[in-house]
């Protein structure tokens, strides 16, 4: 099909052609005749936010819970800088997002014009790819080019900066047939004399351990099936960072729980013993190593990543297979039940029964209170009074993030929006508006922390223009509660900045944006209170007030090993010699 | 840009008997630490990329952003017609990085195909520069005799100065620059290291 049309014409046509139902975005000076253009269709729905990084982040929301392309639509200067949090966020979570922006007229571009800014050279560093189109003859080629190479390869985002004349030209417009760039085409199957080594390796290994990450849930449905396919015909042990978690389930025998920083005893304990690491689709991030030189000492590592630049980044690997993660995984799992017979049996025994000395510890333990509401009891009520229906977490940035991931059991992929790499605090809000959107039937809660949610709380009018649902729950512990932990721990309790002064009153802030506000102070009321909140089929604010001086554990500080990992004080003291006997061990 | 890192067992068989080794030798050590630092090296690399707006400053921006060095850098359109460009980099770095930058500038979209000269071609390397040198007497023929040892061309003469246009490896320009530094050496400009693999195939 080819057409004569303008170029605003073509950015909604190219949405559509693309499988686009929702954009998000705002309105401005740069992108009138983008919004005229949607004004004249109704395939595209246009969501209004109340600021550009929340269209950014309810696009990373839509993405991450559906696997499709997020899109947002942002005016030049403060509309493009606005949403530069949300680019760098989405680049560091791989998430697959195209951002439109305006930009002023081309003659205008270097002038300093009205709302103008440089937003290719700002947001170069934090996006996979970006364009200025200056010409409406490579409009139609770089639209659906940047959906290509937001999806495909490791996912990240794509900026177009489109100048208001080039909106107004007119030109032809044909959706390619065949596709796009040729310098781009990201390697998919990873060779297979590797993945043949791979398993191997496998089969020979005595203190094995899966480390997974983001890179299957962002591989597909597919990618998930055939992990967990994998690790029961394997019997070994797995462990997930925080991007990765849902592709193994967190009931499954063989779950050790997150790894990390704020991951259990058992999983880093299995990363620190293990003699073979099977990396999937993780980066060895330095919350997941800790100190660099004591990162499992006596392992050897596979290591599968589509992305070339995350391998022998931080730890160097001794078998790197570069490759999509479903392709590769399907490969392994071919050639491991090919022999189901060759392994390491009786020395994997005893690997489990260290692991479960290392679960009997209960690492995750916590002093319980019949006076105040624990964070980790309020998550786990959370989640018993949730399990059983069709829900979707999100979360903003600190304690009471590490709290979900340890006490929420994900069973599903794509049902955990978090904000991983980069750590932005007011990711969850907005983007429960975009997982709400997706999934309009479906629970959406978002998990947050009194600090970080009035960070993107304007987006509260979002959710209650389109009547989305969402449940805000946030864990009040008046502190920016990561922060002071920290500060309790490493600058001798100097609470420099940390407390949340002045807050407001949630409940009433709630109803000031005609949604409804809940609080709950003694954990007797906890669950009717969240009975509540779920039942209403409107937007909730759950102020849920809980211990203030609750830290998260277990920790590993920066600069540690993962076997030098502080617990809480409730956590099992089981004889020592178990640890003993396992470090001598290796 | 020193990185240290762990070092990750060979073979398991190696890397246990290390560990074994480590505990007895140490109480309170019960895991081997054992670091290297890697020396550092210096690499050419070249990269063919789509000759479009913004590209260099991509390149550029990745080195920057992500702390390498750029010991050299040159930058020309090398195939009209397809619009590509031939961009050589001159860095350093630790085994480790250098892998790292080769890698980072392959994912980047623009970027078709990233060679590490030094270590995959038997590159020739060489520069261009040209020396102005302004002086009178003995001087002035000093620096014409040395330039035609160094097969320095004159391209430019006046009755007190001269350029000289000279070409080949990075370490011959040095050692002509510092010649003339005595003999009123005025000012270089220099093209940046271009490189190209030996035999008959292209990158």
């Amino acid at each position: 099909m080819t057409k004569e049309m303008s170029g605003a014409e073509m950015i909604i046509q190219a949405m559509i052609d693309q499988g686009v139902e929702h954009v998000f975005g705002y309105p401005g000076g740069a992108v009138l005749p983008i919004y005229d253009a949607l004004f004249h269709q109704d395939k595209v729905r246009h969501i209004l936010v109340r600021h550009e990084q929340g269209a950014v982040h309810a696009a990373e929301g839509y993405a991450r819970s559906t696997g499709k392309v997020g899109c947002v639509i942002v005016t030049s200067g403060p509309g493009a800088t606005n949403a530069v949090t949300g680019l760098a966020d989405a680049m560091c979570d791989s998430i697959p997002l195209v951002c439109i922006s305006g930009q002023v007229p081309t003659h205008l571009i270097g002038n300093d014009a009205f709302q103008e800014c440089d937003t290719v050279g700002i947001t170069r560093p934090c996006t996979k790819y970006n364009y200025l189109v200056k010409n409406i003859a490579d409009l139609p080629r770089i639209l659906h080019e940047a959906f290509h190479v937001a999806s495909t390869g490791r996912p990240g985002p794509v900026v177009i900066d489109v100048p208001k004349d080039v909106q107004f030209a007119t030109g032809t417009y044909a959706k390619p047939k065949t596709n796009p760039h040729r310098g781009y085409v990201p390697k998919t199957k990873g060779d297979p004399a590797r993945i043949e080594q791979a398993v191997a390796m496998m089969r020979t290994a005595k203190r094995p351990v899966f480390y997974t990450g983001g890179g299957v849930i962002n591989s597909g449905p597919k990618a998930t099936e055939l992990l967990r396919q994998l690790v029961q015909a394997t019997g070994f042990p797995i462990t997930s960072t925080l991007m990765g978690l849902g592709a193994y389930p967190a009931s499954g025998p063989q779950w050790l729980g997150m790894l990390g920083m704020h991951g259990t005893y058992e999983s880093n304990m299995a990363m620190h013993d293990c003699d073979l690491m099977i990396c999937i689709g993780a980066r060895f991030d330095d919350r997941i190593t800790g100190r660099l030189d004591a990162f499992a000492p006596v392992s050897r590592k596979i290591h599968v990543d589509i992305d070339p630049s995350s391998i022998n980044k931080n730890v160097k690997v001794d078998l790197p297979i570069l490759g999509d993660c479903a392709e590769v995984l399907s490969e392994m799992l071919r050639l491991w039940t090919q022999n189901p017979g060759e392994t390491q049996g009786p020395a994997q025994k005893s690997w489990w029964k260290k692991i479960d000395g290392w679960r009997a510890r209960k690492s995750l333990a916590y002093k319980p209170s019949d006076e105040v509401i624990k964070p980790q009891y309020a998550i786990q009520r959370l989640y018993e009074l949730t399990k059983d229906r069709d829900t979707y977490i999100t979360t903003e940035v600190g304690q009471h993030q590490m709290w979900a991931a340890q006490f929420y059991g994900f069973e599903e992929p794509n049902r955990w929006m978090t904000s991983g790499g980069l750590g932005t605090m007011g990711y969850g809000l907005p983007a429960a508006v975009g997982v709400q959107l997706a999934h309009p039937n479906s629970l959406v809660v978002d998990i947050a922390g009194e600090a970080s949610v009035q960070m993107t709380m304007q987006e509260m009018a979002t959710a209650v223009q389109y009547r989305l649902p969402i449940k805000i729950f946030i864990l009040n512990n008046h502190y920016m509660g990561m922060v002071r932990q920290w500060q309790e721990l490493l600058h001798g309790g100097r609470y420099s900045q940390s407390y949340s002064e002045a807050l407001p009153d949630f409940v009433k802030l709630a109803e000031a944006f005609h949604a409804v506000g809940l609080r709950c102070e003694k954990p007797a009321d906890l669950d009717d209170a969240i009975r509540e909140m779920i039942s209403v089929d409107q937007p909730v604010i759950f102020d849920c007030v809980v211990d203030p001086a609750e830290n998260c554990f277990p920790m590993i500080p920066s600069g540690r090993a993962h076997n030098d990992m502080l617990l809480g004080d409730a956590v099992e003291n089981l004889d020592e010699a178990i640890t003993e006997e396992g470090k001598v061990m290796v | 840009m020193l990185a240290s890192r762990a070092l990750a067992g060979a073979g398991c068989g190696a890397s246990l008997s290390i560990g074994k080794r480590d505990i007895s030798m140490s109480a309170t050590s019960h895991y081997p630490v054992a670091t290297v630092s890697e020396a550092i090296e210096t690499h050419t690399l070249s990269v063919k990329v789509d000759n479009e707006p913004g590209v260099l400053a991509r390149v550029i921006g990745l080195f920057s952003g992500r702390g390498y060095n750029i010991e050299s850098l040159t930058v020309s359109e090398t195939e009209h017609e397809a619009h590509l460009s031939r961009i050589t980099i001159v860095t350093r770095g630790t085994p480790m990085v250098i892998e790292q930058i080769k890698h980072q500038l392959e994912r980047m979209v623009p970027v078709h195909r990233v060679v590490d000269m030094t270590v995959q071609a038997r590159a020739i390397e060489r520069e261009l520069a040209m020396v102005k040198v302004r002086g009178k007497g003995d001087n002035r023929v000093e620096a014409l005799r040395l330039a035609d040892a160094f097969r320095a061309r004159v391209i430019d003469a006046t009755v007190e100065s001269f350029v000289f246009e000279i070409t080949g490896a990075a370490d011959k320009i040095d050692q002509f620059v510092s010649l003339m530094l005595p003999l009123g050496l005025v000012e270089v400009s220099r093209t940046g290291i271009v490189a190209i693999s030996r035999g008959p195939d292209g990158m």
